[in-house]
């Protein structure tokens, strides 16, 4: 054990996850030797990072104001919506730079077993959203397993009577793998997305 | 002089036994996939109810990346074929193959999916601390109602409700809807006692028994044993009552409730 502010940080950073007892001792030794003025730069961005962030009014996206930068955005299209699962998915589709469209983020998918059904979910607030937004096409791009299937499915059956088109993300082989070792399922989806050759899009 | 004897090449020693994935002490069989649950950055515990081991929790690692050779042999549902190495704690999962992949047939339509949930929620409730002679059984009847929800076979719902009469009938909770399940007067019975373990005659049943029509008793003989056209015809306010009943009758035996059947609920 070691005196009161030293080990209480220890304590603190072994419960971030990914992070054990040793670990935790390394770090905290590592900030009780590094220069103050980064440390408390450390200090300030977790203070900010609590204390500022909050989630968008619109699209319930991680943002520092009311309405998040994407949502202000107005060259951005707002005839389409993707619907995505979590944050992260919001940066990992904004990082492709294919996609110009707003987002909507569920905060989940479907798993009733985990006790997590349309009703935890921000379902209701992404129809509200259809019936007061000009939208046109309604991209699903929850994760490709069985709960974001799960989850597409359901809110297929939900959206298809508002009469807005519905897509869903394509599913395949991922670049820089190997076709024998690609799963059946992944292999028999690519067969059935697959595209034909020489025509412009 | 400690540096000359030093190869100079720099391979790692050959890995004692206990670390890495040492197939020579694997071990292989087959199951459904029941559920799993996130591990650390990109692994999995994978909770499978296999054919011959009962049911086991294993680590899949790496599975969670989008370039993972498991990809979607290890999703819920599926049916795999899997080579594990004993670990202390936790058995790694080497190798898989699918051999039926049930859950993508399963996820087209909400409520067969809701019914599969259900299903494989019981089966890890059912199976948790199962030694393996009731866990063949499970196994096969797990697999069985699953390959009839994604065959379309019959209403979700009456299958899923099939299939928990039988399970818990497997694993020592069998209700009787042929004779009064106190007395043992054989005949159609119509107070319906969760408690009692089935139905009860005019003369057992105790105060506050629900009193049900004929057809519901009559579908749940039917569900029981498996008389699919007798199911098929049933009216459609017997069959919620039935569902009903046996969801009651599990969640009052299990001690516990089925989170699957309140999710699916909600619409």
């Amino acid at each position: 054990m070691y005196d009161g502010a030293v080990q209480s940080l220890i304590d603190e950073l072994g419960r971030l996850p990914g992070i054990g007892p040793k670990s935790a001792q390394r770090i905290a030794f590592h900030i009780l030797e590094a220069s103050e003025s980064d440390m408390i730069a450390l200090a300030d961005a977790i203070t900010d990072v609590k204390t500022k962030i909050r989630l968008c009014e619109i699209c319930f996206n991680v943002s520092e104001h009311k309405v998040c930068a994407i949502c202000r955005d107005e060259h951005r299209d707002t005839g389409l919506m993707c619907v995505v699962e979590e944050s992260q998915d919001v940066i990992a589709i904004e990082r492709t730079r294919t996609y110009n469209g707003r987002y909507h983020v569920l905060g989940g998918a479907i798993n009733p077993i985990g006790g997590i059904g349309p009703d935890q979910l921000r379902v209701r607030e992404l129809l509200t959203r259809l019936q007061d937004e000009s939208i046109s096409e309604v991209i699903l791009a929850t994760n490709p397993n069985l709960e974001g299937e799960a989850t597409a499915t359901y809110l297929t059956r939900m959206l298809s009577p508002v009469g807005i088109t519905l897509s869903r993300l394509a599913s395949g082989l991922p670049v820089g793998g190997d076709l024998e070792y690609a799963d059946e399922v992944t292999l028999g989806r690519a067969f059935e997305g697959r595209r034909k050759l020489g025509e412009t899009l | 002089m400690k540096s000359l004897k030093k190869p100079l090449n720099k391979t790692p020693r050959k890995r004692s036994r206990g670390s890495g994935t040492y197939i020579a002490q694997s071990y292989r069989t087959h199951g459904i996939i029941l559920r799993t649950y996130k591990l650390a950055e990109a692994d999995r515990i994978i909770v499978v109810l296999t054919a011959d081991h009962g049911q086991i929790r294993a680590v899949a690692k790496g599975v969670r990346r989008t370039t993972s050779k498991f990809g979607s042999t290890l999703e819920p549902f599926m049916h795999t074929r899997l080579q594990l190495v004993p670990r202390r704690g936790m058995d790694v999962i080497a190798q898989t193959e699918t051999i039926h992949s049930y859950g993508m047939m399963l996820t087209n339509d909400y409520d067969t999916f809701g019914a599969a949930s259900a299903m494989v929620e019981t089966a890890e409730q059912l199976t948790r601390d199962d030694d393996g002679a009731d866990g063949a059984t499970q196994y096969r009847l797990l697999h069985g109602a699953i390959a009839a929800l994604a065959r379309r076979a019959a209403a979700p719902m009456m299958l899923l409700t099939s299939y928990l009469l039988r399970a818990l009938t497997v694993a020592g909770w069998a209700p009787r809807f042929s004779e009064c399940s106190r007395c043992g007067i054989e005949g159609t019975h119509n107070w319906l006692s969760e408690p009692m373990g089935g139905v009860v005659c005019d003369d057992c049943a105790p105060p506050q028994t629900t009193y049900v029509p004929d057809g519901v008793v009559l579908l749940l003989q039917a569900l029981l044993v498996g008389e699919w056209p007798t199911v098929d015809q049933a009216q459609f306010a017997d069959t919620r009552q039935a569902t009903s009943f046996v969801a009651e009758y599990l969640q009052y035996h299990l001690e516990k409730n089925l989170q699957s059947l309140s999710v699916m609920d909600q619409g």
